[in-house]
């Protein structure tokens, strides 16, 4: 039986011909960004003896007299009204919890949720007090980066090709078959275990793949460009679309349709 | 967050930096007003010429982890990310002389890509002295036979050390040249380290487009 193998070998640096010019000042830590004291330091910048320094490798951003590095690569820092995906690992244990809660959510369960507040440490509470969040059932999870979901109006996605997608804006990205009618009353806290058909179970495993294409190829994840990915990747088998002169193929597709929709 | 890279220097370290400020086990070590620093050291069991029956846990890589930990808080923006941890995980695969540099460089890398706030990079450098001349980045062979050696981590744009170790006999007059001889290698590692991670932002920045 014959299995293709491949080695890791270099990554080619980027042509020149994608993407436009660039004017952005990039940065890396210890850089001066500017000797001028009249700016308020943002993020990822510190004040050093008279100059502002970068502290994360990254682009200058400057909104007025705010000065900030926008890094690569960010932790999620929650704010009130994201969507969020997660499992639940741990919680509290107290009376009125074991009463309540653990009926309807326990440990292991992932569930999408909304942020209600932010705390000074950066810790976010959350609830899930609309009938759209609550517990997920059968569906694929993908980690991505929290830098590269767009900041839409909804995160909750009906993609025509078939399938649901829950756009978490702390990078965790939920693939699940579209239900067949709104359970309105059911309120998201019972799983929906029913067998999914084989064609529910290919369109999302093409839409996983896509999804983590684009993330390799770093562009920005949101409805109409998971959508775009998607059409592109028909004419490719779904494990094809790993491997990586496939991927610039879509890629390159995909970003191309996206410009000239924007454009 | 998590950021990886592999040192692609006399000894290939890879580092990671999982989970970027996250409290686990005990609570209780949580600092209030800064984020705990966590460095752990391992070599593979092949990265020695004989091989490594422990690959952590002993008493070199206790030791080694100690001194990371204490080179990247002197570097790392810890107040901005109070009662939290920032982890480092360093393995590495082939020792040829160098060990503490080398993570030293590869951990920088991993903590950049991270996006974990930092005062500058951390560059290092082996340096000894061997018949009346500094030599720079010794090798195993240069290191086993004896001489003194010294291990310098900098912070290149500033100057300043973060780390300076030493454990033998050298007269004060020669300090000077040995110092001198490390703090060249190490700008040299910044030179490269910077340019490999300016192209990187360029690729990332361009390829996101906006």
């Amino acid at each position: 039986m014959a299995m293709e193998m491949r080695l890791p070998v270099a990554r080619k640096p980027l042509s020149e011909s994608v993407g436009r010019d660039t004017k952005k000042h990039l940065v890396v830590p210890g850089d001066t960004i500017t000797t001028d004291t009249g700016f308020m330091r943002g993020h990822g910048t510190y004040m050093g003896e008279e100059k502002l320094i970068a502290s994360v490798a990254g682009s200058v951003e400057r909104v007025n007299k705010l000065i900030c590095v926008k890094a690569l690569k960010t932790r999620y820092n929650g704010e009130v009204g994201d969507i969020v995906v997660g499992r639940i690992t741990e919680r509290r244990r107290s009376a009125e919890d074991e009463l309540a809660m653990r009926g309807f959510l326990q440990e292991v369960d992932l569930i999408s949720a909304e942020v209600q507040a932010v705390f000074s440490d950066g810790a976010v509470s959350l609830h899930t007090r609309s009938l759209k969040y609550g517990k997920l059932g059968q569906g694929v999870l993908v980690q991505v980066s929290p830098s590269l979901v767009k900041r839409q109006k909804t995160h909750f996605h009906d993609l025509p090709c078939g399938a649901s997608v829950i756009l978490g804006n702390n990078g965790f990205i939920w693939i699940y078959p579209t239900p067949e009618h709104k359970e309105e009353d059911a309120g998201g806290f019972t799983a929906n275990l029913e067998p999914v058909s084989l064609a529910d179970r290919e369109v999302i495993s093409r839409l996983r793949n896509c999804i983590v294409l684009l993330v390799t190829q770093r562009v920005m994840l949101y409805d109409t460009s998971i959508l775009y990915c998607y059409e592109a990747s028909l004419p490719h088998q779904i494990k094809d679309l790993l491997k990586p002169e496939i991927m610039e193929e879509v890629v390159m597709e995909t970003r191309q349709r996206l410009l000239e929709q924007e454009g | 967050a998590g950021g990886r890279c592999s040192g692609s220097w006399r000894a290939m370290s890879p580092a990671y930096v999982p989970f970027l400020p996250q409290i686990r086990g005990s609570r209780a070590r949580a600092l209030p007003d800064r984020a705990l620093v966590n460095c752990q050291y391992s070599s593979a069991t092949f990265s020695t010429g004989e091989r490594k029956r422990r690959p952590h846990g002993d008493r070199k890589s206790c030791e080694m982890g100690l001194q990371l930990r204490q080179t990247f808080e002197a570097a790392i923006l810890t107040q901005l990310h109070p009662r939290s941890q920032i982890d480092i995980y360093v393995q590495v695969l082939q020792a040829d002389g160098g060990t503490y540099a080398a993570c030293v460089n590869a951990a920088t890398l991993a903590v950049l890509d991270a996006g974990v706030p930092m005062r500058d990079f951390v560059c290092a450098c082996s340096a000894g002295f061997v018949d009346s001349t500094a030599l720079a980045d010794l090798s195993h062979v240069e290191e086993a036979a004896g001489g003194p050696q010294l291990a310098l981590a900098l912070l290149p744009a500033s100057g300043q050390i973060a780390l300076l170790e030493m454990d033998a006999r050298l007269h004060e007059d020669h300090l000077e040249s040995v110092l001198e001889a490390a703090a060249r290698a190490a700008r040299d590692v910044h030179t490269l380290l910077d340019r490999v991670v300016r192209q990187h932002v360029r690729e990332a920045s361009v390829l996101l487009g906006d």
